[in-house]
């Protein structure tokens, strides 16, 4: 069978191949050469080796986001899953409105992220207001908004992805615990939580990688004010690229940098969480 | 004995969440009827209904509309949507059956290359793959689907994958046997079979194609080209000054469209989600 298959891979698989190598392959082998070269565009690249890359330590403002997106990771990753974790634990009791309450937390995870950026926007300063102050004021503002918004955009996605790890705990385990005199602080510690730690690590991987690269919603909420301050990472390369002529060299550069932090953050956090999942 | 518990517990539980329930739709309904009122009691007094002095009727929507085009931005978001959501379904579900059932170094290759994809942010190949796309004249609503097909392919690929290798051989074997070419097998027999991995898929991509921005807004000629997340950053201009009341408008009108398609397809999007993190 596999040979009469074989055969066929103009039909199966060459299209998606060709748009892989034209929207993925190409771009990420010629974008890691332009980090190495001076340019304006993709065909006038002169070769500088390592030049960039020095360049981008002597710039505040990609050291300044680094540690801005590095906090901001840390603070929503924590506060969106135990938030999430908590709101699946309490509709998993069974309680009436479940599936109502569900649906509501739900929904603004299908509105897009510039969209939500002005939402908030228009809330925040309006609260903001009593105080004569706006978003853009200092970039703890924009740092707590951005929190708070990506608390209500995720808190509802994590949720379900909870919600079916709890779903899937075996009754008979959680009352042989419960046989064996174990109390609710007990049960949540030594049964539910390595239960559903295949669910934390889903949730706690698609926060991180989340948080980290989040564009839209910074770019709407605060779009980096005042001067820079509230920027994170991938607003950084972007304004390096577009709003800085003779940077287009360290755009990259740091692109690269972005890129290599994106994986190792991926892979320890996968290492880590993934050594703690058992068998029930 | 616990049933009576529960029940009172769940009185509780039920009121905190329809009060919790309230406040997380509260920043979309403050959006609403500010969309109603006059520019300068948007900014001034956003959490005031709209009264005789602010309300202005139908002004805001009709002045955004006009200034950019929203029925057309939602045509281009449409298009593109669904035409990326198609193409991409299509072809890498049948790259998807061929690289799982013809083993090869080949094969195996592009399967740990579509893997690597997925931890790739957008910001490391956004540069070089604008300007690729810009030299294969790809600008365009048709042209910027293979652009998605390509930097989409990694997620879907590895989950129609995933997927492949719980189907028995056996089935595709007979069905060759009696006489099928791969074509008629995959769309007679594989196909149907991969519908429930098709929906998760689908709805992943679609939520990802329809809110995107940075992508359309680098690869799209957005002169002519505009959809929906650009239009509304475009109200922005280029000063800084937003008006207010066309941006509320807008952002009802954008709204509206996802609130009807997820009352509608509520169930498929939630199981998608969960399928989605489950695999991924």
């Amino acid at each position: 069978m596999e040979k009469a298959i074989k055969r066929y891979f103009p039909i199966f698989a060459l299209p998606t191949f060709a748009a892989f190598s034209i929207g993925f392959i190409l771009p990420f082998i010629l974008g890691v050469y332009l980090s190495f070269c001076e340019f304006t565009t993709v065909t006038d690249a002169t070769f500088v080796g390592l030049k960039n890359y020095i360049r981008i330590w002597g710039d505040e403002t990609f050291i300044h986001a680094l540690w801005y997106t590095s906090l901001f990771t840390v603070v929503s990753v924590l506060t969106i899953n135990i938030l999430a974790f908590a709101v699946a634990m309490l509709l998993t009791k069974g309680i009436k409105g479940t599936n109502i309450f569900r649906t509501v937390f739900f929904m603004p995870n299908l509105i897009g992220g510039i969209i939500l950026g002005y939402i908030w926007q228009l809330i925040l300063n309006g609260i903001l207001l009593n105080f004569d102050r706006t978003l853009t004021y200092s970039s703890a503002y924009g740092f707590w908004g951005l929190i708070i918004l990506m608390n209500w955009q995720q808190i509802g996605y994590m949720m379900i992805i909870y919600i079916a790890g709890i779903q899937n705990i075996p009754g008979e385990l959680i009352e042989a615990a419960k046989i064996d005199g174990a109390n609710n602080r007990q049960l949540l510690r030594h049964v539910t939580l390595p239960m559903v730690m295949p669910s934390i690590t889903i949730c706690s991987f698609l926060t991180l990688t989340n948080s980290f690269k989040l564009y839209d919603q910074n770019l709407a909420l605060t779009a980096g004010e005042p001067s820079n301050k509230s920027e994170m990472l991938a607003l950084n390369i972007y304004n390096t690229f577009y709003g800085r002529t003779g940077w287009e060299g360290v755009g990259q550069a740091k692109a690269v940098i972005f890129f290599l932090a994106v994986a190792l953050i991926a892979i320890v956090q996968l290492r880590l969480t993934r050594s703690k999942e058992v068998q029930a | 004995m616990t049933n009576v518990r529960k029940a009172k517990h769940g009185w509780a539980l039920t009121l905190f969440f329809s009060l919790l329930s309230i406040a997380y739709v509260m920043p979309i309904i403050i959006v609403i009827f500010n969309s109603f009122k006059r520019k300068i009691f948007i900014s001034n007094r956003p959490f005031q209904l709209p009264d005789a002095k602010s309300f202005v009727g139908l002004e805001n929507y009709i002045n955004g509309i006009e200034k950019i085009e929203f029925p057309r931005a939602f045509g281009y978001s449409l298009f593109i949507t669904v035409g990326s959501v198609f193409v991409i379904i299509l072809c890498t579900s049948m790259c998807a059956w061929y690289i799982t059932r013809v083993k090869s170094a080949i094969t195996t290759g592009m399967y740990y290359l579509f893997a690597f994809s997925m931890i790739v942010p957008f910001q490391m190949v956004m540069f070089t793959l604008s300007k690729i796309a810009d030299i294969l004249k790809l600008g365009n609503p048709v042209g910027i689907i293979i652009v998605y097909l390509g930097f989409g392919a990694g997620l879907a690929v590895f989950m129609f994958c995933g997927f492949v290798k719980s189907i028995p051989l056996e089935i595709e074997e007979s069905a060759m046997i009696d006489g099928c070419n791969p074509l008629q097998t995959y769309f007679k027999i594989v196909f149907p079979v991969m519908k429930p991995t098709a929906i998760s898929v689908a709805i992943l991509e679609a939520m990802w194609v329809w809110n995107d921005y940075l992508l359309p807004y680098l690869v799209l000629d957005i002169k002519k080209y505009k959809t929906i997340p650009i239009a509304i950053q475009y109200l922005k201009g280029g000063y800084g000054a937003i008006d207010m009341g066309a941006m509320m408008a807008m952002i009802v009108l954008a709204i509206i469209p996802i609130v009807i398609f997820y009352i509608a397809c509520q169930k498929h999007i939630i199981e998608g989600v969960v399928a989605g993190a489950v695999k991924g």
